[in-house]
C-alpha cells in the first residue's frame, strides 16, 4: 500500500482564526504512512491544482484525503479532476471540517485544532481500508434509468433514446404521464395539456431506445455509476399484459364502481381500470382493494368478457433486475391534504376541491366532460373562491416554502372558469402574486383585466357547508375589512409535496431529501441537477416545486448529464445501434 | 380523589351558577374540589407582549401555592384555565423565564403542577361513560350548541386541550349526560370577550351571529364554560333584540349546571335564577323541573 497524500484546503476558512492550520499540519506531520501537501495555494485554482497533481503523481502516493470546510463545491470537482489524471478516485475521499469548527467559539482553538485533526485522521484511516477498484471489474454500461414517467422523466427518456442511449422508464402507475396528464389546459399560453402531453407519451411508448416499466416500484439498488443493479418489483396486474389487446370491454363491464383516484375523487372508476383512453401502455390493472371477486369471492366478469384471456386473478408480483449505468429519479409531487386542514373543514366541506381536482373539472376527458358541476350537487357553481398559498408560506403551522405554481395555475383556473360560466364571479384570495416566468404577469393581468377576476389580498380563516353554500371568511388587507363570501365551491391551492415513498426511495439510492422530503441535489447552483452520488440525477418536482416549463427544462439538463456522463465511456460498451 | 380548585374571582361574584353547580356536581360524582387557600385573581389575561413578566407574577404564585398544597390544580373557568396553564407551559419550558419569575415572586416553582380543566377531570379523571351510570334525570331530546369560545383551545399547542379547529370533548360531555349535541360553525368563534368593556356593540353582534347559527341549527339552549362568554351571550340579548326584533332568544346554561340537573341535584342547588335569559321554562317544557 502506497501513502496517504493529505490536503489540507487552506482557502477561505472561515473560522480560521478558531483554530492553527499550522499546528494540525504539525500534529500530522511524522506520521507513517502519510504524506502532506504543504504550502499550496488554494487548490481550486488552476496553479493549486497542477500542484496537487503534481502532489499526487509523486509514485509513493495512492490515497488521497483533503480536508476542508465546505465540501459539496470542492467534492465532485477534485473526484472528477481525480478520474482525469488516471488516480482511483475510490480510493480518496473529502473530509468535512465544517462540523469540527462549529463546535469551537473562538475561545478554545487548541481543542478546535485538536478536533480537526481528529477528523482528518478518521478520514485516513478510512481511505486506508479500501481497496483499489479492479481493472475491468464492472463494465460502465450506458443505458439508464428514469425513476417516474412524468413530463419530466418523459422528457429525460426521449433525450437520451434520441442520443442513442438506451433507457428503462420506470412508473409506480399503470401507465405514464404523471400529473401532467391530469391538467386542463396549461399557463400562460392555455394549450390543452393532454394534446401537448400525448405525442410525447406516444412518442415515448414508441421509441425503439425507451422501455416502459410500469405498474412497478424500485426495490433496491446497489452498485455505483456506470454499473448500478436495479431490482424492480413488477406490481401484479392481474392482467396478463401480453396478450391484453387494450379493447377496454373489461372496464366497460366491470360492476364495481370506485371514485377514481386519478379523477381526484370526484369522478367514477372501475376496479379494473387504465388512467385514460390514451394510457401508454394502454393496459388495465385490477384494484384488488375494491373488486368485488377480490373482496367477496364473486364475480369474474371481466375474465368473462375479456376477448383475449388476458385476465389472471392468480398473478403474483414478478421481480426484475436490470444494470444501467445512471439513474435519473423524477418522482413528482403530490399536494398537501386537504384532510389535514382544520380551518377548512377538514376535506368533510364536499365543494372545497384542490386545484388538481378542479383541473378534472376542466378538462375535456374529466368526469364532467369539462363542464363546471359542483361535486356535492352537480350544479354549476355562480360564485366560486380561490384560495392561494394553503399550506404552503405558513411555516408556524404547514409548509414554510412557496409552492411556486399556484399562483399561476390559480389565476389559469380562474380564467378558464369565467370562460366557461361567463355569468360566474370568480375571486382569488392571495398573499403576493409570483408571476415570475416569460409571459407569466401578462397573464395574471389579463385575468384582472379582461376576465374581470376579483383578486382579494388576503387569508381565508374558515370555510365552513353554510345552508347549500359555503361560507367563506376571509379578510382584504389593502382596504382592511372582512370579507365573507357565500360561495357556491371553493378551490385551494394547497402545497406541493413530495410524492409518497420518495423517502423511502432516496434511502436506497444513498441520496439525501431535505426537511420537507424532497431530493437534495449536489449544490443548488451549481449542481442542481446532481446528486452526492456520481450517476444519479434528479428533475422536475421531486427536487422541489416548480411548474412545468421548469421541470421540463430539467429534464432536459439531468438528460444531458447523464449524456456527459456516458460520452466518456463510450468504448467501454457502446449503446445500442439500432437506433 | 381530590383536587385543588381555583375559583377565581368571577365565580365568587357573578359566576355563582357556575362555581356552586360543579362543587355540588364532583361530591356527587365521588370527587372533591380542595379550594386554594389564600388564591388571588389570576391576571385575567396572558400578556401578548413576551417580556411582560410582571403580569405572570399572579398565575406564577397561584400555581406555587398549589404545588405546596397538592399536585394538580382544577379550573372552571375558561379564562383562568388558559392563563393559568399557559403560565404553567411557560415556567416548565422556558429556563430563563422561569427564573425571573421566581426571583420576582420569591418563590421556587418548576412547573410541574398539572392544570386540569374541569371537563378534562370528567373525560381522563372518572371517564364520561362513568357519568352515564348516575344520571337521575332524563334530558333525552334536550337539544344544546357547546359554545367553546377560544380559552379553552387556543393556542393550541399550550393549551393541549383538544382539536382547535374540531373539537369534540363538549359534545362528548353532553352525550354522556343524555343530550343531544347541536353542531354549529360557529362554537369556536369569538364571543365578543372584553370588546363587551369598550365597544359592546361589536360584542352584541358577535353573540348575535352565534346564537342565531345555533338557533339555525335547531338549539334549544347553549352551554358554556366561561363566564365571560357566558356574560356576553346571555346578557347581551337584550341589546341583540333592540336591533334584531325577530330574535326569538334563547337560554345560555352553564356546563356544570346542566351536569347537575341530570345528577339529579336539587334545582335551588344550580342557581337557574342567575341565568338572565331563564332556562326554566324551557326545561319546565321538558318536564325536568
Amino acid at each position: 500500500m502506497g501513502k496517504v497524500g493529505v490536503v489540507l484546503c487552506p482557502c477561505e476558512l472561515e473560522g480560521v482564526s478558531r483554530f492553527d492550520p499550522k499546528g494540525v499540519l504539525e500534529g500530522l506531520r511524522g506520521k507513517e504512512g502519510i504524506l502532506l501537501f504543504e504550502d499550496s495555494p488554494s487548490i481550486c485554482s488552476e496553479s493549486g491544482m497542477e500542484a496537487l497533481r503534481a502532489f499526487l503523481g509523486e509514485g509513493e502516493v495512492d490515497r488521497a484525503v483533503v480536508a476542508c470546510q465546505k465540501p459539496d463545491l470542492l467534492a465532485p470537482t477534485f473526484k472528477r479532476a481525480l478520474g482525469r489524471w488516471g488516480f482511483d478516485s475510490s480510493l480518496s475521499d473529502v473530509v468535512d471540517i465544517g462540523p469540527a469548527l462549529e463546535t469551537g467559539d473562538g475561545s478554545d482553538p487548541q481543542g478546535t485544532t485538536e478536533k480537526v485533526l481528529s477528523a482528518i485522521e478518521a478520514g485516513i484511516k478510512g481511505v486506508r481500508g479500501r481497496s483499489p477498484a479492479k481493472k475491468g471489474e464492472g463494465a460502465f454500461l450506458t443505458r439508464a434509468m428514469v425513476i417516474g414517467g412524468g413530463i419530466a422523466g418523459i422528457t429525460a427518456s426521449i433525450d437520451l433514446g434520441n442520443a442513442g442511449y438506451e433507457v428503462l422508464l420506470v412508473d409506480r402507475l399503470p401507465s405514464i404521464g404523471g400529473r401532467m396528464l391530469q391538467l386542463s389546459e396549461t399557463f400562460p399560453t392555455l394549450d390543452c395539456a393532454q394534446c401537448t402531453l400525448t405525442p410525447k407519451t406516444v412518442e415515448t411508448g414508441q421509441h425503439p431506445n425507451i422501455r416502459l416499466v410500469t405498474y412497478s416500484e424500485i426495490e433496491s439498488v446497489t452498485g455505483e455509476t456506470g454499473n448500478f443493479l436495479v431490482k424492480v418489483r413488477r406490481k401484479a396486474a392481474y392482467v396478463d399484459w401480453t396478450k391484453c389487446t387494450g379493447c377496454g370491454l373489461c372496464q366497460e363491464k366491470c360492476p364495481s364502481k370506485v371514485p377514481s383516484e386519478f379523477e381526484r375523487g370526484i369522478g367514477p372508476g372501475k376496479a379494473i381500470y387504465t388512467l385514460s383512453p390514451q394510457a401508454v401502455p394502454n393496459k388495465p390493472v385490477i384494484n384488488r382493494e375494491v373488486c368485488r371477486y377480490f373482496t367477496r369471492g364473486k364475480c369474474r366478469v371481466c375474465e368473462k368478457i375479456c376477448p383475449a384471456g388476458a385476465i389472471d386473478y392468480e398473478q403474483e408480483d414478478a421481480f426484475i433486475e436490470e444494470r444501467v449505468g445512471a439513474i435519473i429519479v423524477a418522482t413528482g409531487f403530490d399536494l398537501y391534504p386537504k384532510e389535514e386542514i382544520g380551518e377548512y373543514g377538514y376535506g368533510d366541506v364536499p365543494d372545497v376541491i384542490d386545484g388538481l381536482a378542479f383541473e378534472r373539472l376542466l378538462s375535456a376527458s374529466g368526469p364532467t366532460a369539462g363542464e363546471i358541476r359542483r361535486p356535492s350537487d352537480g350544479r354549476i357553481p355562480k360564485e366560486v373562491v380561490f384560495i392561494e398559498c394553503v399550506a404552503s408560506r405558513d411555516p408556524e403551522r404547514y409548509m414554510p416554502y412557496c409552492s411556486r405554481a399556484c399562483c399561476m395555475y390559480t389565476g389559469k383556473h380562474a380564467r378558464l372558469y369565467k370562460h366557461k360560466v361567463h355569468d360566474g364571479r370568480a375571486y382569488i384570495f392571495y398573499m403576493d402574486i409570483r408571476s415570475m416566468g416569460k409571459g407569466y404577469e401578462e397573464f395574471i393581468q389579463q385575468g384582472m383585466e379582461e376576465d374581470g377576476i376579483l383578486y382579494l389580498r388576503g387569508r381565508v380563516s374558515r370555510l365552513f357547508r353554510d345552508n347549500g353554500h359555503v361560507a367563506v371568511w376571509g379578510v382584504d388587507t389593502l382596504t382592511g375589512k372582512k370579507v365573507e363570501i357565500a360561495a357556491d365551491m371553493v378551490v385551494l391551492a394547497t402545497a406541493m409535496i413530495p410524492s409518497r415513498g420518495v423517502k423511502e426511495l432516496a434511502e436506497k439510492l444513498h441520496i439525501k431529501t431535505d426537511e420537507y422530503g424532497f431530493l437534495t441535489e449536489a449544490q443548488w447552483k451549481l449542481y442542481p441537477v446532481e446528486t452526492e452520488v456520481e450517476g444519479i440525477y434528479l428533475a422536475g418536482c421531486a427536487q422541489g416545486p416548480k411548474d412545468i416549463a421548469d421541470t421540463v427544462a430539467q429534464g432536459n439538463a439531468a438528460a444531458s448529464k447523464v449524456q456527459t456522463l456516458f460520452s466518456q465511456h463510450r468504448n467501454s460498451s457502446l449503446p445500442r445501434s439500432d437506433s | 380523589m381530590e383536587y385543588l380548585y381555583f375559583p377565581g374571582c368571577t365565580l365568587y361574584t357573578k359566576a355563582q351558577n357556575l362555581d356552586e353547580a360543579g362543587r355540588e356536581c364532583a361530591k356527587v360524582l365521588g370527587f372533591e374540589l380542595k379550594e386554594l387557600s389564600n388564591w388571588t385573581c389570576c391576571g385575567a389575561t396572558f400578556p401578548l407582549a413576551k417580556d411582560n413578566i410582571m403580569a405572570l407574577a399572579p398565575p406564577a404564585r397561584i400555581l406555587a401555592k398549589a404545588k405546596e398544597e397538592g399536585s394538580a390544580l382544577t379550573t372552571l373557568c375558561s379564562v383562568c384555565f388558559n392563563v393559568i396553564k399557559r403560565t404553567n407551559q411557560l415556567i416548565k419550558g422556558d429556563e430563563e423565564k422561569r427564573e425571573k419569575i421566581n426571583t420576582f415572586i420569591e418563590m421556587d416553582y418548576q412547573g410541574d403542577v398539572r392544570v386540569l380543566h374541569y371537563l378534562e377531570i370528567l373525560k381522563q379523571e372518572m371517564g364520561f361513560d362513568a357519568i352515564k351510570g348516575t344520571l337521575k334525570r332524563d334530558l333525552q331530546g334536550m337539544k344544546v350548541a357547546p359554545f367553546y369560545g377560544c380559552m379553552l383551545l387556543r393556542p393550541a399547542e399550550e393549551m393541549e386541550f383538544d382539536d382547535k379547529e374540531a373539537p369534540t370533548i363538549f359534545e362528548e360531555f353532553l352525550e354522556s349526560i343524555a343530550c343531544e349535541p347541536v353542531d354549529f360553525p360557529y362554537k369556536i368563534e369569538c364571543c365578543g370577550a372584553f370588546q363587551s368593556v369598550g365597544a359592546p356593540e361589536v360584542a352584541t353582534e358577535c353573540a348575535y351571529a352565534i346564537l342565531n347559527s345555533a338557533l339555525k341549527n335547531g338549539a334549544e339552549a347553549v352551554t358554556t364554560t366561561c363566564p365571560l362568554c357566558q356574560f356576553n351571550l346571555d346578557s347581551r340579548q337584550r341589546e341583540i333584540r333592540e336591533g334584531h326584533k325577530d330574535f326569538p332568544g334563547i337560554p345560555i346554561i352553564y356546563f356544570t349546571q346542566l351536569l347537575g340537573l341530570a345528577l339529579g341535584l336539587s334545582v335551588e342547588k344550580l342557581d337557574f335564577d342567575l341565568n338572565d335569559v331563564d332556562p326554566r321554562p324551557l326545561l319546565r317544557e321538558k318536564g325536568l323541573l
